[in-house]
């Protein structure tokens, strides 16, 4: 086995392989590793006695998990509507250029991804873009430059 | 036992039908695509709406999942239920051009125009192939992922998947596709699929599982594979 296929089991066993914590395990392994490696999602299937198939299909579902690998840090740039008309669609051009990616892409470094979301509930602040967890509020496109760099080692 | 209004007759159905199954019972005809009686009910499609309710406050539900119960009043043929059904096959249309099942459909119910954007999906998300798949042939090889506008139907990471027995019992029940399998002259059909896949089922289960026409009239799965000098899929 290798390391990666030990921690893999060791999540599934530490939640004692039942059926109805199937979200539970993925969202460990997603923390584990950033994303969900397609041999995860068949163990998971296996240990659990789930159709493969019904563990994709729930990996798919939620914007939580994801199939491919992800950055060190998620950029998440507010569209919603009262981010838009403050200018959100200029920050997020900026982000895109300066990382060279796309709206749900992942930097080639692996450093960077960034993500749009449709209103996070603080319009009083926006336009809003979070970068793990952190909110910066109020942002114009000068500070995207300053944001990467902080978090770009 | 029980009593429902149906399009103003006072009917007896029994209590576990569908009003699908009672309109049906009694002779009146819902147009379905996603139902199929050796499949669970899904309530995909919606063509088969019905108006329940009194008025003023009327709704429309899916028949083919709505359960009788005492004292409902159905009615089948109003003009709400029919525009309805005319705006739903439009929009599956819209997704499914080519559809012969989906065209003869709209041929059917009068849709003579088309005011959506052509996609040309071949899939109108209808699950008649997942259900099929689990319920039927009980291989669990596709299913739905991700949703909303991204929703799809595909095996586990778009490979071939390994319960996947290619039965073609997905492909038999789909409205849409264009893979129907043509029967035995495969050189004069369009897909030729039966004969580039690779392995054919004889190989791995010592036992035809071909549901596309008499089993193993064609001979392709006893054929050897390797040996029919085709390119074989990526
Ligand atoms: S629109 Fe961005 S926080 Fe509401
Ligand atoms: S047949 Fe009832 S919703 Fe499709």
């Amino acid at each position: 086995m290798t390391s990666d296929q030990t921690k893999i089991q060791a999540i599934i066993d530490k939640h004692h392989g039942q059926k109805k914590s199937l979200m539970a395990i993925l969202q460990d392994i997603q923390a584990e590793f950033r994303y969900l490696p397609q041999e995860s999602l068949r163990a998971v299937a296996k240990t659990l006695d789930i159709p493969l198939i019904d563990v994709v299909g729930v990996a798919t579902f939620y914007r939580a998990f994801s199939l491919k690998p992800r950055g060190r840090h998620t950029c998440t740039v507010c569209q919603g509507t009262a981010c838009h008309v403050r200018g959100a669609p200029r920050i997020l051009d900026e982000f895109e250029q300066r990382l060279k990616i796309k709206a749900g892409e992942t930097t080639e470094d692996k450093n960077f991804t960034l993500e749009t979301v449709a209103c996070l509930g603080c319009c009083a602040i926006g336009p809003v873009v979070v970068v793990d967890g952190d909110y910066h509020a109020h942002m114009t496109v000068r500070k995207v430059g300053t944001i990467l760099k902080k978090y770009r080692k | 036992m029980i009593t429902i209004l149906l399009n103003n007759v006072e009917v007896q159905v029994e209590e576990h039908w569908t009003v699908l199954e009672a309109a049906k019972f009694y002779g009146l005809e819902i147009p379905t695509l996603c139902h199929n009686e050796g499949l669970s009910p899904y309530g995909g499609c919606r063509l088969c709406l019905v108006e329940i309710g009194e008025k003023p406050k009327t709704r429309l539900v899916s028949s083919c999942t709505y359960r009788v119960e005492p004292g409902l009043v159905v009615r089948t043929d109003t003009r709400r239920v029919i525009q309805a059904r005319r705006m739903m096959i439009e929009l599956m249309l819209s997704t499914a051009p080519n559809s012969k099942i989906l065209q003869d459909l709209a041929s059917r119910f009068g849709v003579t125009q088309q005011r959506f954007t052509l996609r040309n999906e071949e899939c109108v998300l209808c699950g008649l192939c997942v259900r099929m798949c689990a319920e039927q042939m009980d291989g669990r090889a596709i299913g739905f992922q991700n949703r909303g506008h991204k929703k799809k139907i595909s095996t586990p990471f778009d490979i071939q998947s390994e319960v996947c027995r290619l039965c073609g019992a997905c492909m038999y029940i789909c409205p849409a596709c264009q893979l129907r399998c043509q029967g035995p002259e495969p050189d004069t059909a369009i897909c030729n699929a039966c004969l580039t896949m690779e392995p054919t089922c004889l190989e791995r289960y010592d036992e035809l599982q071909c549901w596309m026409y008499d089993a193993g009239r064609c001979g392709t799965c006893v054929q050897d594979a390797p040996e029919t000098g085709r390119p074989k899929p990526e």
